[in-house]
């Protein structure tokens, strides 16, 4: 009992120790962090939320902070349930309004039902790799950023190098789209039926009901169909049953191409054999071979203040794609931090600035020894994607090895698909689109 | 000595027949309604009207649906979730395809949408009971969100089935801070609480009960069994319907069929057990119960670790609660079955004999 009361006296002690430095304490850049470690996609969250954490922590080890300002954060936990969502971004909401980070939710639902808060409440939401891909049309959405590609632009790209690998004609060719029925794998879709359009290639869509555990219907009719290849379109616990059962029914793995949600190592470690030469798009590869992670690794784990207690998940997918998340918001406190003066946290209003004036090249990729984390990214006031490339990787049985360049997609069909979906969101709501030439 | 109603004499039939009997209640309701329609707005932060009041409000509303159908009517539902769904795409539509129609003639069309369908999926209820009328419903749970997904037209070819909710506009004025819209969703639950309550003790309420107490007895006394149990479906459905228009329009904004799953609908079912089966009070109390509790123990666990040094992630907290939660609804069912409210009426009775209990 009283061995219990020293750390809490000691924590008391501290509190009050900190209180009276309070006035003379050095500027904080608060990031709120609306994550999920528990419930059905809790193992997703683990990984990538570590990563995020990781190199948040990194960065005040090793430069201390962005310039001088300390990057502090708060994780609540959503459990990926949109009303948890909402209910953790209104408790963070009063500590944001000081300063405040991208938010990363991780979840197309939760995004959505942030989305008209966040632009009221003037803070930024990063929605990377997913979410209401139209908001790439800033002048609607100017609190929202779909940060390096959408799904839209990946599917674009999956035709892209099947067309490749077809030989460069699509036409009379079958494709199947696997998807999971949900808001998340029907968003690619409109994208997967314009590239049909566009190359004359028959597209079978194929929808699996939530979770996904069950999908022995959909993998008879593939068999029947005899499609060329499937673009598949999963989540969670989904992924791996799709991979045992495409090798129940003998459909050659090395014919499907997952989507970057599909693509990570505890999608395909648990199908064992089954997943052998399966592919999927990314935007980061896995491995510890990128400077940074090994770095993080050393710096922050060493220091013992490392966020996952797995620490076998470090370099997987999903850990590299937090921390390339975090990457590409610490980069954008510290373009904010160029206008708004250095040394000095950044408004959520602020940050937005930032987040739409963004241009971290290969060499500043090279830099941070982030190379093959991000692909390019310059993003603006009508083009909040910013990037829209991805890599397809293989998995060989062990790990997972990139096999294509950075593709992007086919930009001049897809973005007028946004441009339209954003007019018709803003006819809905009332709102004035802004003048994207009279930004700067 | 508080509830104490010596001296409280009726003499008028008006006066047996109003809602409160007993004065104190009355007192007490009014003191309730002036705190939360004068006290909270003044005191509450943003952060506790966008994420608590407002959704123990709509829950409230829904548990009540459910109450009615399930503790008074004595059928038993799953499918309350789906049914709110179909209020939430409902008003939506109404909003977006009926040129300048008022929204609060929205949430009404939306209540009576859902009424429409909840009478379809109460068929069953004439030939099956109790757990087998709760699987039937269940169908409800999966039908209604299959419909919303399979549909595009539903939720205005919507790429992706999430619909995003329209302004909300009343006479003119356009609703955007929490504290607006708490009002109003307050206004729309008391009214309809009231309702409710009146409701259940007339003719139609006490059917309802016959009802649930036997069937048989029922209709030997001459209640007509099919109108009574289709119309506890679709009164129970209309409350759903409104709660999932005020959940969308309200609360989050912007809803995916996804969202009203099974989960949330046991949820509610909950609720009414946590709360008291077949009491109004009871749907409040279970609503508050379940959707505090969790946020409570979210800012209370972390608090305590600090302080004792016990190295907690948020997903520890996550587990804990979880965990706390399950343990307090088991002590709480075996304690006292009847739920909160009936702890609330022992209260009461106690008070009447307060301070010298025999």
């Amino acid at each position: 009992m009283i061995k219990s009361f020293k750390p809490a006296l000691s924590v008391v002690a501290l509190s009050l120790a900190m209180l009276s430095q309070g006035a003379a304490a050095a500027e904080e850049q608060f990031f709120p962090i609306p994550g999920y470690r528990v419930g059905p996609y809790g193992a997703n969250g683990q990984s990538f939320y570590g990563g995020f954490i990781d190199y948040l922590n990194y960065v005040n080890l090793k430069e201390k902070g962005v310039n001088g300002v300390q990057l502090t954060y708060e994780e609540c936990e959503t459990e990926y349930n949109n009303a948890k969502g909402v209910e953790c971004y209104e408790r963070l909401k009063s500590k944001a309004a000081k300063s405040a980070g991208p938010i990363h939710t991780m979840s197309t639902g939760i995004s959505y039902a942030l989305i008209d808060k966040s632009a009221q409440d003037k803070l930024p939401l990063a929605m990377m790799g997913y979410g209401r891909t139209d908001a790439v049309d800033g002048s609607v959405f100017p609190y929202a950023f779909p940060l390096v590609t959408t799904y839209q632009m990946q599917a674009s790209a999956i035709v892209k190098f099947v067309k490749e690998k077809m030989g460069g004609d699509l036409k009379g060719k079958k494709i199947v789209y696997l998807y999971h029925d949900s808001a998340y794998g029907k968003e690619a879709i409109i994208a997967m039926e314009a590239e049909a359009a566009l190359n004359k290639f028959q597209l079978v869509q194929i929808p699996v009901a939530h979770p996904g555990n069950e999908q022995g219907a959909q993998w008879l009719k593939i068999r029947q169909e005899k499609p060329d290849f499937v673009v598949f379109w999963g989540w969670g616990v989904m992924n791996q049953t799709a991979l045992k059962a495409a090798q129940k029914v003998a459909y050659p793995r090395d014919k499907m191409i997952g989507s970057w949600w599909t693509g990570s190592e505890e999608d395909v470690v648990p199908a064992g054999e089954a997943a052998k030469g399966y592919m999927a798009a990314t935007w980061n590869v896995a491995g510890k071979q990128v400077p940074v992670i090994s770095d993080i690794e050393k710096v922050v784990y060493g220091a013992g203040k490392g966020n996952l207690q797995d620490k076998a998940k470090i370099g997987t997918i999903l850990y590299n794609r937090g921390v390339s998340a975090a990457v590409l918001s610490v980069e954008a406190i510290r373009k904010g931090q160029e206008k708004y003066g250095k040394g000095k946290a950044l408004t959520g209003e602020q940050t937005r600035w930032a987040l739409e004036n963004l241009n971290i090249n290969d060499a500043r990729l090279k830099a941070l020894g982030a190379t093959d984390l991000l692909p390019e990214i310059k993003t603006s006031c009508d083009n909040h994607e910013g990037s829209g490339k991805v890599k397809i990787q293989q998995w060989d049985g062990a790990k997972w090895v990139p096999i294509s360049g950075w593709i992007e997609g086919n930009k001049a069909l897809i973005h007028p698909l946004f441009q339209a979906s954003a007019k018709q969101y803003a006819k809905e709501k009332g709102i004035t689109p802004r003048d994207c030439s009279k930004e700067k | 000595m508080l509830y104490r109603e010596a001296g409280q004499f009726k003499t008028t039939y008006a006066a047996d027949q109003q809602l409160f009997p007993i004065r104190q209640d009355r007192i007490g309701v009014l003191v309730l309604l002036a705190v939360a329609f004068l006290g909270v707005p003044m005191f509450a932060s943003e952060y506790w009207f966008s994420a608590i009041l407002i959704p123990f409000l709509i829950f409230a509303l829904a548990a009540l649906g459910l109450n009615i159908l399930t503790g008074y009517a004595g059928q038993l539902s799953l499918g309350s979730a789906a049914f709110m769904a179909v209020g939430a795409y409902a008003a939506y539509n109404f909003q977006l395809r009926v040129e300048g129609i008022p929204i609060l003639v929205s949430f009404a069309l939306a209540g009576l949408t859902a009424a429409g369908v909840g009478i379809l999926f109460g068929l069953p209820s004439l030939r099956i009971k109790g757990f087998y009328l709760a699987v039937a419903t269940l169908a409800a749970q999966f039908f209604i969100v299959w419909c919303l997904t399979k549909f595009p037209w539903l939720s205005n070819n919507s790429s992706s089935g999430v619909i995003s909710t329209q302004q909300l506009i009343i006479f003119g004025h356009e609703l955007t801070t929490p504290v607006e819209k708490y009002l109003l969703v307050l206004c729309i639950v008391v009214v309809l609480a009231l309702a409710a309550k009146n409701l259940v003790r007339s003719t139609t309420g006490r059917a309802w009960m016959a009802v649930r107490d036997m069937d048989v007895a029922a209709s030997v006394i001459g209640i007509k069994l099919m109108p009574t149990k289709l119309l506890a479906f679709a009164i129970s459905s209309f409350y759903c319907g409104v709660a999932g228009a005020l959940y969308a329009f309200c609360y989050l904004g912007s809803v995916e069929p996804d969202g009203f799953s099974l989960d949330m609908s046991f949820k509610i079912l909950f609720m009414i057990i946590i709360g008291g089966v077949g009491s109004i009070m009871g749907s409040f109390l279970g609503a508050a119960f379940i959707l505090l509790l969790p946020i409570f123990l979210d800012v209370a666990l972390p608090f305590f670790a600090e302080l004792f040094g016990l190295p907690f992630s948020s997903a520890t907290v996550s587990h804990i609660q979880i965990l706390v939660f399950g343990a307090l609804i088991m002590f709480f069912l075996i304690v006292e079955p009847h739920g909160l409210a009936r702890l609330w009426q022992i209260a009461k009775e106690k008070l009447r004999l307060w301070p010298f209990p025999h």
